[in-house]
């Protein structure tokens, strides 16, 4: 007891439990996280180097690889631009203006995340697939949405509606309409009181949101499936293409990819817990889910 | 409170409603709406009966069952290790538990592609796990031990998120009051804190079985896929549209569609109740 490095009372505090069962604890929650989480991260990474360095690189730069990491960087960089712009509208719609039905609202925007990704998919094959009235003219018009780049996008958005509205709702609920109003009354105009009252105090919880939104984004799998059509080098995502290498028995190609993707992922988590750890006071209050 | 009397929207000098209300619907009406609205209206167009025909096809309803019975057992999974997780991450402190704190994120942030083919080569016969499991006779990848491995993964960090929040807003004061007035720190934890944190718990577990029920990526590589044995729902669904078969698969979808909105449902309830009994959520 007495030479552990920090002084303790000779006593058990009574909220404390006893040290054996908060070493088993500890030691149940670490082992597994080792189990379900860092061993499927390490195997990534291991499979990818299996035959080293430029076996993996290799696989990266083919055509059909260089293609699918373009696509998904084009299907990111309009589906987040496009639910960040919803969310704001909708959270401003949401806290700013008092009108009817404004729980069922919410109910509706959050509804995606409820939604199975291949459920989502089959919304949108149903909708603008060929067979369906709007798709068949959009198709005979030279528009094809499924089995194409919009319906990709159009996937993309539906998985990841929730992201950024769910973020910027409660903190713009939190605080409440009075800046906005002395600005508007002080002659700002509606367009200045936004950049200059609102965003500054939603720019934290903006940028959570948005990062959430594009791991989720370029990381889709089960409703882009559905609609992509799987056509290699033209609409095969990253994810897609990762199953198709998988498929084919090509396994480092897969996990070459694979690692790109989690590296992305590993980014995206590192920014996250920098904002957490920063700007935890401007993010929502109940954050931590 | 009569309804007749009160406005669709109350006047206000907040500028920007128009805009922003136009921007809320339209987006939603086209990305979520309408797609959904199709689906149902498919369902219709093929009928009821035809409906509850595919859906009691012997192959539907086993991987119905099946993605629920799997989804149920890992959200439980997740129900007990979530709230041992988050009790360790707030209430100790040890070396690395900022690392551990973040890690509980990343199936959130893991492509499910990927997730699914690391699980796939880490519980195979050839696998790091699985060969592991071999040696004492146990198959885990391509069969259900394997889905019920995925499902976990993806699950994982609802209930530790949920309730990570109400375990930092427990005040020690009722800790101590019950150590004083002579409960065992055990049966402070059973009798005291387990129900503060049972609301939170279950919205957890409810979001994770959500999840888990819809969920496509992370199972399909690891299932095996067999007809009747380890075929989920979802994996059907895309097997009828690689087939052409509209109805059918708009049939499937339908179903889940329900199961999921019976349990956003129940998640809206537990709230509910929740904000009664204690307050707040």
């Amino acid at each position: 007891m007495s030479d552990t490095a920090l002084p303790r009372p000779a006593f058990r505090v009574a909220t404390d439990e006893a040290p054996l069962l908060r070493i088993v604890l500890i030691a149940i929650a670490v082992a597994g996280l080792a189990v379900l989480v860092f061993a499927p991260l390490a195997v990534v990474f291991a499979e990818a180097l299996k035959h080293g360095w430029s076996a993996a690189i290799q696989s990266l730069g083919n055509r059909d690889a260089r293609s699918a990491i373009q696509l998904t960087l084009l299907i990111t960089a309009i589906a987040v631009p496009a639910n960040a712009a919803f969310g704001i509208a909708s959270a401003w719609f949401i806290t700013k203006f008092d009108f009817r039905g404004k729980a069922f609202l919410i109910t509706l925007i959050d509804l995606p995340f409820s939604v199975s990704p291949v459920v989502a998919g089959l919304c949108i094959v149903l909708l603008f697939g060929a067979n369906s009235a709007i798709g068949g003219w959009l198709v005979a018009n030279g528009w094809p949405i499924v089995f194409a780049i919009p319906g990709i996008v159009l996937a993309t958005i539906f998985v990841t509606f929730p992201f950024v509205a769910r973020e910027l709702i409660p903190v713009m609920i939190e605080q409440g309409r009075a800046e906005e109003e002395a600005a508007l009354t002080l002659g700002a105009s509606g367009w200045r009181t936004f950049r200059t009252v609102t965003l500054p105090n939603i720019r934290w919880a903006l940028l959570y949101g948005t990062l959430l939104c594009t791991a989720r984004a370029m990381g889709e799998f089960g409703a882009v499936a559905v609609v992509s059509g799987k056509i290699r080098g033209q609409t095969a995502t990253m994810p897609i293409t990762i199953e198709m290498l998988y498929n084919e028995y090509l396994s480092v190609a897969a996990f070459s990819m694979a690692a790109l993707l989690t590296a992305l992922a590993l980014v995206t988590l590192l920014l996250k817990t920098i904002l957490e750890l920063r700007h935890a006071d401007q993010l929502a209050a109940t954050r931590r889910h | 409170m009569t309804m007749t009397a009160r406005p669709l929207v109350h006047k206000t000098a907040m500028p920007g409603l128009g805009l922003s209300a136009g921007i809320t619907i339209a987006m939603l009406s086209i990305v979520v709406l309408l797609p959904i609205g199709a689906l149902l209206l498919k369902g219709a167009s093929f009928g009821l009966t035809n409906v509850l025909e595919v859906v009691g096809r012997e192959r539907v309803m086993a991987s119905l069952y099946l993605s629920f019975k799997l989804s149920l057992l890992a959200a439980l999974f997740n129900l007990v290790f979530g709230v041992l997780l988050a009790w360790v991450l707030v209430r100790y402190r040890f070396p690395g538990k900022r690392i551990l704190d973040a890690a509980v994120d990343l199936p959130f942030a893991l492509p499910t592609a990927v997730a699914g083919i690391a699980l796939t080569a880490l519980y195979a016969p050839n696998g790091a796990f699985g060969s592991l499991a071999q040696q004492v006779g146990l198959k885990i990848a391509y069969t259900q031990a394997g889905i019920f491995i995925a499902l976990v993964f993806v699950g994982l960090p609802f209930v530790t998120r949920t309730v990570q929040p109400v375990i930092e807003e427990i005040e020690q004061e009722v800790e101590e009051a019950s150590a004083t007035l002579g409960a065992s720190r055990l049966h402070t934890l059973r009798h005291v804190i387990l129900p503060m944190l049972a609301p939170a718990a279950l919205t957890g577990f409810a979001l994770s079985l959500a999840r888990a029920v819809g969920e496509y990526g992370s199972v399909i590589f690891i299932a095996g896929n067999i007809p009747l044995r380890t075929e989920i729902a979802p994996l059907l669904i895309v097997i009828q549209l690689e087939e052409f078969n509209y109805d059918a698969a708009a049939a499937i979808g339908i179903a889940m569609l329900v199961i999921s909105f019976a349990m956003l449902l129940a998640i809206n309830l537990i709230q509910i109740v929740s904000r009664r009994k204690m307050g707040h959520v």
